[in-house]
């Protein structure tokens, strides 16, 4: 298997009182597929978000490329470059076009010339299939064009991996489906991601490997089969088993 | 799941219609009642003022047209002053503050919101100042600044005319409240905007500038304009200082010819300056909440 590119270790994460994350561990390799499954507040989100730094560990360790991300040296704009992030909520920019919104990242944040983005920023969104929408406003789009959208202002930083979070959770069931298979694109070809979610055959399907957390604690992992097939432990099964 | 409760939806066949009482307003006669009750209390309010004991005399000294047009225009010659040429005044300073106001006030929003550890010292005097000329009654602000800064005696700040100094009394007033209006803006900004926009890298400066501040301009707009319809309003205070503005002609007017007709004189032109600004304003209201309604 390729490179070790994340290494999460025992990572603790505190809202107050509030243990979100109890000393989780997990590995990402390079063109690897993981998602993350567990009921809603098992710390999946959390977990994600630590590693874009948009939160703040409070113990354990993430290394990210073999540094440290706690090390007080780390440039958070820097590591948040290189992560892509995709918001349950979309997040797409109101104010700006559906282009803009896939300029904004290349453009403002890695001060490439616009000249040169544009190209590929249309690229992408003729890949999915929204080229000829690049001028509007993201609220004339659907549900699952804006999320798709989302996706594609994260792949235009060309990040070395991709971070998910419940992205198909606030679509429309008739939605779901187009973003999914844009998910599935990526993974064949090769797109390293990191995936929360509660679509349990997506994760069968796409997953490398899939990691179950229940409240705070990283219960089991393994492959898909391992995990959906035979499942080790208790709290796994009855998940499961209420998902299904 | 059934639960044993003594919980269960009616039976009965419910009836909609409105009482009697209520049905009486309805329709065609909703149109009659308005029109009766507007006739009434307008009319009523005009009665009030002819018939009142001093009616005619508040007439004559208020709404005098011989001595309305002699104090818009004023007289060179009794030396009285132009509440017209006054109202000029007002409008320079509020042009003049409108501007310091916008950039000092974005300035302190900005201040106290920023993360920066050099700036400590300085989000802990914003948020004093705000405190402070939020507290302190805007005249007040006018007559200390206006006798206070002359007598430290520092030379060129020292010099300066008692318009200048009224103009700082309304930059620094109303300062802290543009301040609130901005922070209130761009804490209106849903957080998940944030959190897109720092993820893909952009700094905290260019997060504000390129994705936060455009979203907030729309909601800071409204509240903002009515500040500045305030500030038409408070150049009043010039007076105080004993700049010959509008009100202040007004009053030598009154002064010099017992009539307050100059009076006013002076509160049509305010009338005539902040209406415009007002209707704008509750159109862009309007606008905004049409669209908020529309989008949901």
């Amino acid at each position: 298997m390729s490179e070790v590119i994340l290494e999460i270790d025992a990572v603790v994460k505190r809202f107050g009182d509030n243990e979100v994350l109890r000393g989780i561990s997990l590995n990402l390799h390079r063109h690897e597929v993981v998602c993350l499954i567990g009921a809603s507040g098992s710390g999946k989100s959390t977990l994600l978000r630590c590693v874009n730094l948009l939160e703040t560990i409070d113990g354990g360790t993430i290394t990210l490329f073999g540094q440290s991300l706690t090390d007080v040296r780390i440039d958070p704009d820097k590591v948040r470059r290189h992560t892509g992030m995709v918001f349950q909520s979309f997040n797409l920019f109101p104010h700006l076009s559906v282009l803009e919104n896939v300029l904004v990242g290349p453009v403002r944040a890695l001060k490439r010339k616009r000249s040169d983005v544009i190209d590929e920023a249309l690229q992408l969104l003729e890949r999915i299939g929204l080229r000829n929408r690049a001028d509007e406003y993201p609220d004339r789009l659907s549900g699952g064009q804006q999320q798709r959208v989302a996706i594609v202002r994260s792949l235009a930083m060309r990040p070395a991996l991709l971070l998910l979070d419940e992205v198909t959770s606030a679509l429309d069931p008739s939605l779901v489906g187009e973003v999914l298979d844009l998910l599935r694109d990526l993974a064949h070809t090769g797109t390293t991601m990191l995936i929360a979610t509660h679509e349990m055959n997506f994760a069968r399907d796409v997953a490398q490997k899939v990691a179950y957390l229940d409240g705070g604690i990283l219960v089991e992992q393994g492959t898909p089969e391992e995990i959906f097939s035979n499942p080790q432990h208790e709290s796994t099964r009855l998940f499961l088993e209420r998902v299904r | 799941m059934v639960d044993d409760t003594d919980i269960t939806l009616s039976d009965e066949t419910p009836s909609f219609f409105a009482p009697r009482r209520k049905q009486f307003l309805l329709g065609r006669r909703a149109v009659v009642a308005s029109v009766v009750s507007t006739t009434l209390i307008i009319g009523g309010l005009v009665a009030a003022f002819y018939l009142a004991p001093g009616g005619a005399i508040v007439r004559h000294d208020f709404f005098n047209p011989h001595d309305m047009w002699e104090s818009l225009v004023g007289n060179h010659h009794k030396s009285l002053n132009s509440v017209g040429l006054g109202l000029l005044i007002n409008i320079r300073v509020f042009l003049i503050a409108e501007v310091f106001i916008l950039t000092f006030g974005l300035t302190l929003a900005w201040t106290r919101m920023t993360k920066s550890p050099v700036l400590m010292p300085f989000r802990i005097l914003a948020v004093i100042y705000s405190d402070i000329f939020r507290g302190i009654p805007v005249l007040l602000v006018f007559l200390l600044i206006g006798y206070g800064v002359p007598g430290l005696q520092l030379g060129f700040i020292s010099n300066q005319s008692p318009e200048v100094y009224s103009c700082v009394a309304l930059i620094l007033t109303y300062s802290a409240y543009v301040a609130e209006v901005f922070r209130a803006g761009i804490f209106s900004v849903p957080h998940g905007q944030i959190l897109a926009a720092r993820s893909l890298g952009l700094t905290n400066a260019t997060t504000m500038r390129r994705v936060i501040l455009p979203q907030a301009v729309r909601t800071v707009v409204p509240p903002l304009l009515n500040d500045f319809i305030s500030l038409q309003k408070d150049t009043a205070l010039l007076s105080v200082l004993g700049v010959i503005e509008a009100v202040q002609a007004g009053t030598i007017f009154q002064d010099a010819k017992f009539n307050s007709s100059g009076l006013v004189v002076a509160s049509i032109l305010f009338l005539v300056m902040t209406i415009p600004l007002t209707r704008v304003t509750d159109g862009l209201i309007a606008r905004d909440r049409n669209r908020r309604l529309a989008s949901s």
